[in-house]
Parts: structure tokens; C-alpha cells; sequence
């Protein structure tokens, strides 16, 4: 049996979503460690910033994969966070590298707890869809078998 | 000797206190409260040691433990503040494990163990003064002692702060007489009588030999450190070399250009390094580890030099109570002939009791009386007949009461006098006059006719004057009016409620309405409380006639019945009163209600109708408030370095948000001060876990042990701590400098630094292309920079360089072994490298002569430079590399847009769009400035900015290099030569303080507070590397900040909080010194106590700084917008706050009265105006120096003082060193307080302006500027504006302008302006509270205000 192309994208959507959460763990424990001091932010926005525009492709990847196969529900779902995506960077600060953090704002309080809030909310996010990939994953292989 | 009558314990204060709060005081049980300050007495002769240092300390010396605690410790394994490593990252972590040798330390005052005797001597401090500003640095230059001696008589540190901190050190057996000279200055013995100025030398000084031993170990390490770096380097520049770019070397020695391809000899790069650093490290041991001399080298200027004396520099504690409270920014109380007690002030510790009644003057004052009154009314009963009768008589007295806002005190005291009611009042005359018999006789009767008078607030009643207002508004006082009696102790506050929960007595309510309908009667009632009942019939007295006087009379034996009876009456009364015709009531009268005011002012809580009082700013300067601590002897830091916006702290975050004011700090931590006592101890006493400093707002617990004000850890006190080597005394810890002082430098031992401390490195880059070359300001620099190079501070060690750009990069060898100069070209500005970088930056002493012929030849060099790009970037990529191997200083002058190489500009600015009301481009086009900024940062290195264009040169985003490496910017748009001669002498003046102020290299900064409070946000120039320290490669005296703080938790049960600020830099000698600040603040749960003590000049400091920051993020409407919500907030949670406020009137309390004035003006300074013209830079380097500015100067920015110069007399003037400085009252700035015939002197903190009328007396000019009338004052004047003629006038104006000078960074400029002449603009764009295109005037915005107020 050869599954459809609505499972492949779940499947996707899987393994990749697994690395996203893994992105968001690690991006909460950098903010907090910089809140707690262990960190020069220089070093922190150094290894932060590469990290994000791959966690956006990855993210923008799969959900285009739910487009071609007709999965709009999933593809609504996604929607909202894949706009703020594209928010964040159009707003970010001058800087000449890729990335989203600088160093001499990051240190600011509100910038401080927006990032963490953020790095919750979308971890919170990956782990419900988490499971929601998995259901739909297992709903389309079966109804395609 | 016996010393201590100086120490003895406050006196006062700890017995008056204890049982409030005993345990927070640093005061131990038995209070050894020792004045905070006083000098212990010291036999000078007697300078054998009565401690031992032990070579071998029998234990191994606390320093070690509490080094190596530090790193295994805790959460926060760096000691908060600690050399960052060069690299910059990582290197918070304190080194402290490496080299503690035992010697150290101080024993314990055993003599068993004599190994080596320390001597603890008063340091005296040189009189460094000298009569200007400028050139103090110069004096105190000991270029000429041997630094290497350790007992040599004089080593001076920091010899280029003005006069701020010197360790002296005496021969250990010298009997030398310091008191001659200083002892005004110096407090030194005991056996001096006169315990001498606050500062004594504590010195727990080893012998010379053992203090070097110590030191050599760590000294050893260094040089390796420096060639490693060194060697990275260099091998990266061999690399950069071998790609191979074009090298030219040209000899300047004949000024004649030959470009043969010099082979540029890199490898020579490493010793010139090690050279410089070894000969450093010798150095070091002596200066710095002057045997562990504390010297308190507090420096009060002699009374003979006069120059300068900055008034603020005092520190708190030393300043006498009662000076303290009179300090304002004009008056330096140095400066005061009375003075000579600085001393005194020292040992005045005690005294501080005085100031806190003192400062606090007004309020306090007005708070207590009330309490007072109460008794005297009892004795007054007879009077109030006699009252009735003599009415006329009463009334002079109440003028001055109801208009003035003191009074309500004094009436207590004096009823029968005060008593009576004003003439004077506003409202109408013929119904007031008879208000004001009847007033009289309440007071009087106050005591006895309890009932009705019961409440002294009658006696308030002065303010029955307004009566003529409506009931309504009257009403209200009596209410609070009849709950004080009782409470009278208690705050303001509480006075407005309880009238509300009284409510019983229904008798007056009856009488009441009735007189309600009448409202002339109305406003009788209010006032004496006791009246109504009789009132209540007189409904007539709207007339207020004889009949009323009857009244009180016979009403006041009536009143007997019950004094408690009264508050509940009155309370009733307004409740009753109060219908519907109330409001109506208060609608006409329009809130004047003078009874409130008057019953206000008696409690301290007096408010202040802005749109009815235009003159809010006060004549003599405005005061900062001063935080009431509990512990009322115990010193404060002075507002002039550390001040919070809100002189209480709110217990919760509920309460801030409800006070709906910024909280935050300003700092300016490094400022010039005049006395600041310097510690050097073997250990440094910290708080284990939060790492704090000890101070004087700790508790001590017993002999041994002390308990943290920040986050209430019980410590253990080192045995060094136990003995206080001034008086030499065992087991008194709170007589320790540390504790006594809020203000201190610490010498820092061997663990606070990662390396060896830098030498003092100076590199200049200079535009050199064809626009800079016109401008002529490279002679100036060059001039200046010659002339000042004896002053720069620094040591032997003392490094400086020179890169010029234009569309390339040259360099200038110096060599010692060179006879000439030698430029190099780097043509290759895309990857710049450096050539030979050991002969770029050479020792300026080795290296003089090339120096200076480099100096004289270079603006020649470039004199006919046709290079119109400019290569910024690349010359300041080149400057990184040369310098990184050391940190220092960079200091660049550019005059154009960069436009090839890395960092190239595009010029942005639309001109059409300058007044626009949103500008654009106020952010960064490119984040190179700001990534070689934090490059520089991470080494040590700061790059300040001058800019001098005459275009656009995007300071939006140049500044960026100096922002975040904690530079400082100046900006001289229009400097030219020879088209805008006016504009040099500034330059030249602010180049001049730029070379030779007080410098720090390697600093950081760290802000702790009580734990629950958080620093949120920073404003200045830095980088901010955790949430509490602030990375700063060079400090500089003129550089402040400000800190947004929050509260994560409640402050229950903690009754102070506290913010330290702790600056560790290394001294332009080399030295490791730590400067530590503390503040104290109460912790106050009442929200509107919080709005009625906020800080209102902090407020708008901070405001300031957090409207640039929404500028950048946001935009600048919303800025504008944000600052003037901001100033709504506040009035609007100071209204809730009242109980009854008045309608139609915007009501501010006393402390608040200047914020819509300043908050106007700030919207209509450059940085934040719309609608008028302005270029962006000038926009954007406001805003720059809005975030860096010290508060002191930023208020003058913002509004700038001016002055009345037509009459000055020598009334109320100050005294100082046989000058006669006269103190003419400060003027709003608005037209129309410029009278026709006057002449005006405005302090714009930039420039001095005098602006002169048309009107004004041909005499006056004469007298003042040498010329016959006004017609013939030439135009425009800059250049010896002020003549120094030989008349009164002339000599008084020449005095205060002087002193206006002294108080500045930098003398300003001088500028006459007369009224017909255009450039009268100048003056006129200043008059902030006028009405301009686009703006508000100080009446319509206050009209907005009252509008937006709900």
C-alpha cells in the first residue's frame, strides 16, 4: 500500500515538529540562563541567531506540504503562528547577519520576557501538534490503506 | 587620646529612635552610633602601630575564604564586579583564588604577634586646588614623586581628579604637622583639637618592604599575559601583511612626501608590548598598594582657592545637617565662608540628627504642629473674645497665612497673634471681613471651646479667608480638619478620610442646609467648626457682619460640651452640606479654597492649584526632597550621584501601578567629588551571597557578625574589621569608614582584576580629508592636544597613538628608536590591516619629542589633502586591532558622512521633512558601528565621538560606537575656523576637560538592590552584559545613567530598601579601585505618600531617557505622547489620592508643582519638538545626551536658568573667598516675565546668554560692558563679552557668571544679544513656556492637563 500524499505530509510534519520542540526547549533555556547571568548575551545572540531562520523554514517547509495535500485544517492551525513568524523578522532590529536577537536590546526587560514567553507558548504549541500530527497521521494512513 | 567626643554616638537620634526601628540600624545595641562621621582622633605623634600585621597570619586570612567561597559558592559564582577578561565574554568570573598571600592580612590585635607594625595614619590631603576647573588636574600631578617609594610623602593618586580622592602617605615615624595647611581639610589626630574635615586616614598600613612582597607574585604573571595577547596579534597582522596591500611610508620630518615601499618590520611588535607592560607592573606595587593607607582624603577646598568649587560634589554625610538641607544647586555649600568646619561636618556625624529635621524642613515641620496646636488652643480660650473685638488687629497675620504656605505651623504657637483671620483674602473684601473676626476668635478659643474648636484645624482656619469661595469647597477642610485633632500625629493622608467615617452629631447638619442656600454663609461654616450651630441660623451672614461676631463669641462657650464631639460634627456637617448645591457651589467658586490650603499646609500635604499659581518655579533653585529614613543619623548618598525617582519605595507592585509614576535611578557614579574617602584593606567586607559591600544601612549583629540590607544574609566580619584604626579601637565595627560613609572608594586587592591593570592608552583618529582640513579644527586639536599633554592623566606607562583618514588610512610611526616621525598609508580600506603596530602606539614619555613633532606638523601634513571620501570605518576597524592587545581609549573627530571601506553612509535625511511631526530615520542604517562597538567593549576599548559637520553625517548611526562602548558623544555642528569663529572656543574649552578629565579604564558597573526590586532597563552608554552589570570600558566624570527598576516582590515587613552601585575601574594609574554607592530609601505602603514624596526633577530625568528609548522604538508623536500621559498619571493618581479635591482646579502637591513645566519643556526641547526645524543629527545627538546626561546637567538642558542680571545686589548673595556672588532668583522662561528695561543671563548649560532689552539703562550698560548705551553695543558679541570693569555691576555679574562657570563641565561661551538683533533667536527659542508654532504654551498645557485629568 502505498500512502498518500496527506500522510507523507504528516509524517513530515512528525519528525520535523519533534525538532522544532527541541528548538524551543533550547531557546527557552538560553533566555534563562541569560536572565540568570551564566550567559554574555553577545555569545547567547551568537548561538541563537542562526537558529531561527531554519526553525522557520522547517516550519514554512511542512506547512506547505499540508497545502499540496489538501490538509487546510492543519494548514489553518499553523497559520496564525506562521504569520507572527513573518512579523518578528520583518520588525527585527538593523542588523547585518541573519538572526532575529541583539545583544544590546536583548538584555532589556520587556525584550527579555517577551522571548521567554514566546519560546513557552510556541513549545506549548509543537507539543499539542505534536499529537495532532500523529492523530492525523494515523487517520490518513488508515484511511488510505 | 580620647577621642571620640567627634564619635560619640549621635547623640540625639539613636536614643529617639529605638524603639522604632532598632534593629536596622547599623547601630548596634549599644549604639555605638557613632557619629556617622567623626574623624577619630589621632595622636599624630603616636603613629606606631598599634596593629599587627602578621607576615604569617595565623589564619589564612579571610580574604582567601571569602575569595574562594565566592567561586564555589554561589549562584553567583563572580563576585558582582570584576574585571571582564579582554576577550570579554566569559570573564565575569573573579579571580580571586590565585595569590592570596597571608601577609596581608591584618591581625588581630595581639602583640604577641609582632612580625611588622602597621602605623595607621591620616592621610592629609595636598590642598590640590587651583583656581579653575580645568586645571586642577594639573596641580595635583606628582610626576615628580618617586612612585616606587612606597614611604614616599606624596603619592598622590588620581592626581587629575580634581581634587576628589588622594592617598597621601606619610614616612611612618614622621611627626609631620599636617594640620598647618589643611586643617581645615584634614582631620587628623586626636590630638587635634579640631577634628579636622572629614577625613581621617585609616591606615592599616603595612611596612613599605611587606607591602611589596605581596604584590611581586601577582606582578610576575602579568607580563606573560600581555605578550600572549600581543603575540596573537601580531601574528594576525603579519598575516593580513603578507596578502600583500600597498605600504607607503612617507617621512614627514621635512614635511616633503617620498613614498618609498617600506618594508614595515612587524616582528619587533612583541617587545615594544612587553616593554610597555613590565615597566607597569613595577610600578603597580607602590602605587597601588600604598601600604594599605585608608585615606579618608576628603578635600575641601581651602578657603583660598577659589576656583572652583562644584556645589554639589559634597558628599551627604559630610555635610552639616543644616547645610545639607540648604544645598541647592547654586549654592555649593563649600563654598560658604562659614564653612571651615568641613571638619566638622565629619564629625558633625551626630549632627545628621539635626538633619533630618531639618531637610526636612517644611514638612515635617508642618506635620507637627498640628499636635502642638492642640495645647496651646486650650490656653487660648480667653483670647478669642478679645479676637472678636480687635479684628483689624487679627488680620495681618492671617495674610500671611493663607497665602504662605508655612504658616499653619507657626500658628500653633502663635494663636492669639495667628489667630486671626486675613485681610488680605482674594474674595471679596466686604463679606471676608467679617469671616475674618469670627475666624479669629475660633482659633484663639480653640482649647476651650472644644466642641466646636476642638479641632485646631479651626485655627486652620486662616484659610476662612477664601471663605468668600464656596461652601462646598470649604466644606471639605473642615472635615479633615475636625479628624486631626485626634490623629494629628499621623500623616496627611490619613487626615481626609476619617471625617468620612465620623458621622454622629446631627445638630449641625440641621442648621447647615439652611445655610447652604445661602452661599456666602456657606463659606463661614467650614471654617470654624464651631461656628454653625450659631452660623447655621446667620444664613444672613452672607453679609458677614457684626452678627457673625457675636456668633463666634457666644458659640465658642457653648462648644464645651465635648471636644471629640467636633470632628464628628464637622464631618457631618460636609456630609450634610453636601447636596446637590455643592457641586454647583464649587463650580463657580472654582476650588479656591484657601481653608484647605491652609489646613494642607499644616499637615504637609498642602497643594498647590497650578492653573492658579503661574510662578511655580522656585527663585532660589529647587531642592531635591530628601528620603526620611527612620534612622535619621545615619547619612544618605547625595542626590547629586544617586537619586531615585520616588524618595519612598512602594511596598508592592500594586501600589507603584497605582502611583502611576516611572521608578527608577539615576546615577552619576563617577563625578568629580570633593570628598571622598578612599579605604585600602586587606578585605573588602561583602555580603557572601549577594556579594553587597558592607555600608551603613547594614545591622550589625553582635561583635562578629552583620546582617546584609540587600538580601538579609548574616555574615560573619572579618577580625580586620573589628579594629578601626583611626581611633584605634578594638570591637567597634560601626566606626569603620565603610559604615559611615554612603560614599567610598575601596582599593582593590589582587582579586578583583583578571590581568594586570592597563596602562592608560589614547588613541586619536582624525579626519583628515578635504571638508575636515577647511574647518581648521585639526590645528585646534593638535594645539590643544599639545598643549594639555603634561595634563593628560596617567602614569609612566601611559600609551598614545594617532591614525588619520580621508579616502585612505595613515599611520604615524613613533619609535623610540626613530628620529622622525614616519606616516604609513594603508590604501587597502576594504580589509584594512596594521602596519608595525609596536611603533604606532608609543609610551608617551619615551616617545615625547615624537610626539610632539607630530603634533606641530600635522595639520600642515595635510594641508593640501584633495581627498574629499572618508574612510571611517576602515580607520576604525584599524584602530580596534592596535589597541585590542590593551583596551583604552579611542577618540574620533569626523566631520563627513563615511562613504568607502566598511561602515560606508548614505546620507538619509530628507531636509524637507525637518519639521516634520514624525522624522524617519532615527534608527541605525547599519549595524556596523554598533558590532565594532561591542568588539571594542569586549576589550576594554571605548571610542568617543566628536562630531564637527556641517552636514549630515547620520549620527543616528555613528553614535552607535560610542553607545554601546560606553564612549561619550559631542557634537560641534558648524565648526569652522575662520567662517564661524564663535563657534571654536567651545570646542577648544570641552576639548581641553575632554584631554585632562579623570578617566577609568576596565570598568564595570553593578547595581544591586534589595531583594524583591529588579533593574529592568538602562539608560547611558554601555553594554549591558547581565541583568545587573553594566560593561564599561572607560568611565569619565561627565557620564550618567539611569535605571528603570521593578518590583518582582513585596516588600512586607522590610522597612528600607537599598541600591548599591559599585564601580570597579582601573584608575588612569594604574590603580584597581572599586567606588561604591548606596542609597537608602523607606519602604511606604501608602500610594498617595509615594506621589506626594516622588522626586520631580528624578521623574523627569527618567522620563527624559525613556521617551528617547520609545522614540527609537516607536515613534516620536508617541514619545511626545508618552511623556505627556506620563505627567497626567501622575496628577490624576495624586488626585484619587485626595479625599476631596477641588473641582476646576489642577492640583499638584508642592513636590510635584514643576512637573507639567518640565515635561512641557522636554517636548519642546530638540530632541522630542516637532514642527519646528530640525536636523536630524541635532536631533539625535539630543537624544544621545539626554540618555548620558548627569541629571544636574540634563535639567539645565531642558530648561535652562535664567536670570535677572539688571539688578543684581549683593542681597542674599553668597560669600565665597572674599567674592561676593550674587543670587538673583530664577525667572520662567517666558516673555513675559522680561521686563522692557532689563537684561537677562541665560544658563543653557552650553552656552551663556545674556539677552538685553531695549529699555535698559544706559548706566547699566556702561558699568557692565564698557560701552556708552545701548545703541552702541556692537553685534553679536562673543569674544570678551563681559569686560571685567571696575564697578559694582561689572564685579557682581563677573562673580556669578564665574560661578555659573565653575558649576560646568566646561567654561560656556559668553554671548551678549540685543533685542533688535536677529540673532536675539538664540535667547528667544529657549522661552519654553511661551506658545510657538505647534506647541503649547505652560497655560494652555496646563488647560489640556486639567482636561485629561479625570
Amino acid at each position: 500500500m502505498a500512502f498518500s500524499l496527506a500522510a507523507l505530509s504528516y509524517i513530515f510534519a512528525l519528525i520535523i515538529d519533534a525538532f522544532l520542540i527541541f528548538f524551543a526547549i533550547f531557546h527557552i533555556i538560553a533566555f534563562d540562563e541569560l536572565k540568570t547571568d551564566y550567559k554574555n548575551p553577545i555569545d547567547q545572540c551568537n548561538s541563537l541567531n542562526p537558529l531561527v531562520l531554519p526553525e522557520y523554514g522547517l516550519h514554512i517547509f511542512f506547512n506547505i506540504l499540508f497545502l499540496v495535500s489538501g490538509e487546510f485544517f492543519s494548514f489553518i492551525l499553523n497559520l496564525p503562528i506562521i504569520l507572527y513568524h513573518i512579523h518578528r523578522y520583518r520588525n527585527r532590529p538593523v542588523m547585518s547577519g541573519p538572526g532575529l536577537y541583539d545583544p544590546t536590546s536583548i538584555m532589556n526587560h520587556e525584550v527579555l520576557s517577551q522571548c521567554q514567553r514566546e519560546g513557552w507558548i510556541k513549545l506549548a504549541f509543537y507539543l499539542m501538534a505534536f499529537f495532532y500530527y500523529l492523530y492525523g497521521m494515523i487517520v490518513s494512513l488508515i484511511s488510505s490503506g | 587620646m580620647p577621642a571620640p567626643p567627634m564619635n560619640g554616638p549621635p547623640s540625639g537620634p539613636p536614643p529617639l529612635r529605638p524603639d522604632v526601628r532598632p534593629p536596622l540600624v547599623n547601630g548596634q545595641p549599644g549604639p555605638p552610633p557613632g557619629p556617622p562621621a567623626g574623624p577619630p582622633p589621632r595622636p599624630f605623634g603616636a603613629i606606631p602601630s598599634r596593629v599587627n600585621v602578621s607576615g604569617s597570619a595565623p589564619n589564612p586570612s579571610p580574604t582567601t575564604m571569602e575569595a574562594t567561597s565566592l567561586l564555589n559558592g554561589y549562584q553567583r559564582p563572580s563576585p558582582p564586579i570584576n574585571l571582564p577578561a579582554p576577550s570579554g565574554s566569559t570573564s565575569t568570573l573573579n579571580e580571586g583564588h590565585r595569590s592570596h598571600p597571608s601577609q596581608s592580612l591584618i591581625g588581630q590585635e595581639n602583640s604577641s604577634k609582632p612580625s611588622h607594625r602597621v602605623s595607621h595614619r591620616m592621610s592629609p590631603v595636598p590642598p590640590n586646588t587651583s583656581s579653575s576647573y580645568l586645571h586642577a588636574s594639573v596641580n595635583g600631578a606628582p610626576t615628580t614623586v618617586p612612585t616606587t617609594t612606597v614611604s614616599s610623602k606624596t603619592s598622590v593618586s588620581e592626581p587629575q581628579s580634581i581634587s576628589s580622592d588622594r592617598t597621601v602617605k606619610l614616612p611612618p615615624n614622621s611627626g609631620i604637622n599636617v594640620n598647618g595647611t589643611f586643617q581645615g581639610n584634614i582631620s587628623v589626630s586626636s590630638s587635634v583639637p579640631t577634628p579636622v574635615s572629614g577625613h581621617y586616614s585609616v591606615a592599616a598600613s603595612r611596612a613599605p618592604q611587606a607591602v611589596n612582597t605581596p604584590t611581586t607574585p601577582a606582578v610576575s604573571g602579568v607580563p606573560k599575559t600581555y605578550n600572549s595577547q600581543v603575540a596573537g596579534t601580531s601574528a594576525h597582522l603579519q598575516a593580513s601583511h603578507s596578502s600583500g596591500s600597498q605600504l607607503v611610508s612617507t617621512s614627514m620630518s621635512n614635511s616633503s612626501r617620498t613614498v618609498p615601499p617600506s618594508p614595515v618590520n612587524v616582528s619587533s611588535a612583541l617587545q615594544g608590548h612587553t616593554v610597555g607592560s613590565q615597566p607597569s607592573t613595577r610600578h603597580l606595587p607602590p602605587s597601588v598598594r600604598p601600604p594599605s593607607t585608608v585615606a579618608h582624603g576628603s578635600q575641601f577646598k581651602p578657603p583660598g582657592a577659589g576656583a572652583y568649587a562644584p556645589p554639589s560634589a559634597v558628599g551627604p554625610s559630610l555635610v552639616s545637617p543644616s547645610l545639607q538641607a540648604s544645598i541647592s544647586p547654586l549654592q555649593p555649600p563649600f563654598r560658604s565662608p562659614a564653612q571651615p568646619g568641613p571638619p566638622q561636618t565629619k564629625t558633625m556625624g551626630p549632627p545628621v540628627a539635626m538633619v533630618s529635621t531639618l531637610p526636612v524642613g517644611s514638612t515635617q515641620m508642618q506635620v507637627r504642629p498640628p499636635t502642638s496646636m492642640g495645647p496651646p488652643a486650650t490656653t487660648m480660650g480667653p483670647s478669642p473674645t478679645t479676637v472678636g473685638l480687635l479684628p483689624n488687629s487679627v488680620r495681618p497675620p492671617l495674610p500671611t497665612m493663607g497665602s504662605v504656605g508655612p504658616p499653619p505651623p507657626a500658628m500653633g504657637p502663635l494663636p492669639p497673634s495667628m489667630g486671626p483671620p486675613q485681610p488680605s483674602m482674594r474674595p471679596p473684601p466686604p463679606s471676608m471681613g467679617p469671616p475674618l473676626p469670627s475666624m479669629g476668635p475660633p482659633l484663639p478659643s480653640m482649647g476651650p471651646p472644644p466642641p466646636s474648636m476642638g479641632p485646631p484645624p479651626p485655627s486652620m482656619g486662616p484659610p476662612p479667608p477664601s471663605m468668600g469661595p464656596p461652601p462646598p469647597s470649604m466644606g471639605p477642610p473642615p472635615t479633615s480638619m475636625g479628624p486631626p485633632p485626634t490623629s494629628m500625629g499621623p500623616p496627611p493622608t490619613a487626615v481626609g478620610y476619617p471625617p468620612l467615617s465620623v458621622g454622629s452629631p446631627l445638630p449641625p447638619v440641621g442648621p447647615l442646609p439652611t445655610s447652604m442656600s445661602v452661599p456666602p454663609s456657606m463659606g463661614f461654616p467650614p471654617t470654624s467648626a464651631g461656628y454653625k450651630p450659631s452660623v447655621g441660623p446667620p444664613p444672613t451672614g452672607s453679609t458677614m457682619t457684626g452678627p457673625h461676631h457675636g456668633l463666634p463669641k457666644g458659640h465658642v462657650q457653648q462648644p464645651l460640651p465635648g471636644q471629640e464631639m467636633m470632628p464628628p460634627y464637622q464631618g457631618q456637617h460636609q456630609y450634610t452640606g453636601g447636596p446637590a448645591n455643592m457641586t454647583q457651589l464649587s463650580q463657580e467658586l472654582g476650588g479656591l479654597s484657601v481653608t484647605r490650603d491652609g489646613w494642607n499646609k499644616g499637615w504637609g500635604t498642602h497643594q498647590i492649584d497650578l492653573l492658579q499659581n503661574r510662578q511655580v518655579l522656585p527663585p532660589g533653585g529647587v531642592v531635591p526632597p530628601k528620603p526620611l529614613l527612620a534612622q535619621e543619623y545615619l547619612p544618605n548618598c547625595s542626590p547629586d550621584v544617586f537619586r531615585c525617582t520616588l524618595t519612598k519605595v512602594p511596598e508592592t507592585k500594586t501600589v507603584l501601578q497605582k502611583s502611576r509614576l516611572p521608578f527608577g535611578l539615576l546615577i552619576h557614579p563617577f563625578r568629580d567629588l570633593e570628598h571622598l574617602p578612599v579605604v585600602s584593606c586587606n578585605t573588602i567586607v561583602r555580603c557572601r551571597s549577594c556579594r553587597t559591600y558592607i555600608n551603613p544601612y547594614v545591622v550589625f549583629k553582635g561583635e562578629r557578625r552583620w546582617e546584609c540590607n540587600l538580601c538579609f544574609r548574616v555574615n560573619e566580619l572579618p577580625e580586620e574589621f573589628q579594629y578601626d584604626p583611626v581611633s584605634k579601637t578594638y570591637g567597634e565595627p560601626s566606626r569603620r569608614p565603610e559604615v559611615k560613609e554612603t560614599t567610598i572608594e575601596f582599593i582593590a586587592p589582587q582579586e578583583y582584576m583578571l590581568r594586570p591593570p592597563q596602562p592608560a592608552t589614547y588613541l586619536w583618529v582624525l579626519d583628515v580629508s578635504r571638508q575636515a582640513v577647511d574647518t581648521g579644527y585639526l590645528k585646534v586639536v593638535c594645539d590643544t592636544l599639545l598643549t594639555h599633554l603634561d595634563k593628560i592623566p596617567g602614569d609612566r606607562r601611559t600609551m598614545i597613538g594617532f591614525i588619520t583618514f580621508s579616502s585612505n588610512v595613515q599611520f604615524y610611526l613613533m619609535g623610540e628608536d626613530q628620529r622622525h616621525v614616519q606616516m604609513l598609508e594603508v590604501g587597502e580600506v576594504d580589509d584594512v590591516f596594521v602596519p608595525n603596530p609596536d611603533d604606532l602606539l608609543v609610551n608617551l614619555e619615551q616617545s615625547r619629542t615624537l610626539v610632539e613633532e607630530l603634533l606641530a606638523m600635522l595639520p600642515e601634513a595635510h594641508g593640501n589633502s584633495y581627498h574629499t571620501q572618508s574612510a571611517l570605518g576602515s580607520a576604525l576597524q584599524a584602530a580596534y586591532k592596535l589597541l585590542s592587545p590593551i583596551g583604552g581609549r579611542i577618540t574620533v573627530m569626523t566631520t563627513t558622512l563615511p562613504t568607502v571601506g566598511p561602515g560606508a553612509l548614505k546620507p538619509r535625511e530628507d531636509p524637507n521633512q525637518r519639521a516634520g511631526k514624525d522624522i524617519q530615520n532615527m534608527g541605525p542604517a547599519t549595524d556596523f558601528y554598533k558590532k565594532l562597538a561591542l568588539d571594542c567593549s569586549g576589550q576594554q576599548i571605548a571610542v568617543d565621538l566628536f562630531a564637527l559637520n556641517s552636514h549630515y553625517v547620520d549620527m543616528a548611526t555613528l553614535t552607535g560606537m560610542s553607545k554601546f562602548s560606553g564612549g561619550c558623544i559631542h557634537h560641534f555642528p558648524n565648526l569652522h575656523l575662520a567662517r564661524n569663529p564663535t563657534s571654536v572656543t567651545p570646542f577648544v574649552n570641552c576639548l581641553t576637560r575632554y584631554i585632562t578629565r579623570k578617566i577609568g579604564f576596565e570598568a564595570v558597573m553593578r547595581i544591586r538592590a534589595t531583594r524583591g526590586l529588579t533593574i529592568t532597563n538602562f539608560h547611558g552608554n554601555f553594554f549591558v552584559r547581565s541583568t545587573d552589570l553594566l560593561s564599561l570600558p572607560n568611565i569619565n566624570p561627565d557620564a550618567g545613567f539611569g535605571m528603570q527598576v521593578s518590583i518582582e516582590e513585596s516588600l512586607h515587613n522590610i522597612r528600607t530598601a537599598c541600591f548599591q552601585a559599585a564601580l570597579l575601574y582601573t584608575s588612569s594609574r594604574g590603580e584597581r579601585r572599586i567606588r561604591v554607592h548606596t542609597l537608602c530609601l523607606p519602604v511606604c505602603p501608602n500610594q498617595h505618600e509615594i506621589v506626594t514624596s516622588a522626586d520631580q526633577e528624578a521623574v523627569v530625568g527618567l522620563l527624559c531617557k525613556m521617551g528617547v528609548d520609545r522614540c527609537l522604538s516607536s515613534s516620536l508623536s508617541d514619545a511626545r505622547d508618552a511623556l505627556v500621559n506620563a505627567c497626567i498619571d501622575a496628577l490624576t493618581a495624586y488626585k484619587m489620592g485626595l479625599s476631596n479635591p477641588a473641582h476646576g482646579a489642577l492640583e499638584a502637591p508642592p513636590g510635584f508643582q514643576l512637573l507639567p513645566l518640565f515635561v512641557l519643556a522636554v517636548v519642546k526641547c530638540i530632541a522630542f519638538r516637532g514642527g519646528l526645524s530640525t536636523k536630524l543629527d541635532d536631533r539625535m545627538f539630543a537624544m544621545c545626551e539626554l540618555k548620558s546626561m548627569p541629571l544636574k546637567h540634563l535639567l539645565t538642558f531642558v530648561y535652562p536658568d535664567l536670570y535677572p542680571i539688571h539688578l543684581l545686589s549683593e542681597k542674599g548673595a553668597l560669600h565665597i573667598d572674599d567674592q561676593v556672588i550674587p543670587q538673583p532668583g530664577r525667572l520662567h522662561l517666558s516673555a513675559e516675565r522680561l521686563e522692557r528695561a532689563g537684561a537677562y543671563l541665560m544658563d543653557n548649560g552650553n552656552a551663556i546668554l545674556i539677552y538685553i532689552r531695549s529699555g535698559v539703562s544706559s548706566a547699566w550698560v556702561e558699568a557692565t560692558l564698557g560701552v556708552p548705551s545701548y545703541a552702541v553695543i556692537p553685534q553679536p558679541l562673543y569674544e570678551d563679552a563681559l569686560p571685567a570693569l571696575d564697578t559694582t555691576e561689572s564685579n557682581l555679574l563677573c562673580n556669578f557668571v564665574m560661578h555659573l562657570q565653575r558649576n560646568k563641565p566646561y567654561h560656556a561661551p559668553v554671548v551678549v544679544l540685543k533685542e533688535d538683533n536677529p540673532a536675539r533667536m538664540l535667547f528667544i527659542q529657549y522661552l519654553v513656556d511661551d506658545r510657538t508654532e505647534g506647541s503649547h504654551s505652560y497655560v494652555e498645557f496646563l488647560q489640556y492637563l486639567k482636561t485629561q485629568i479625570k
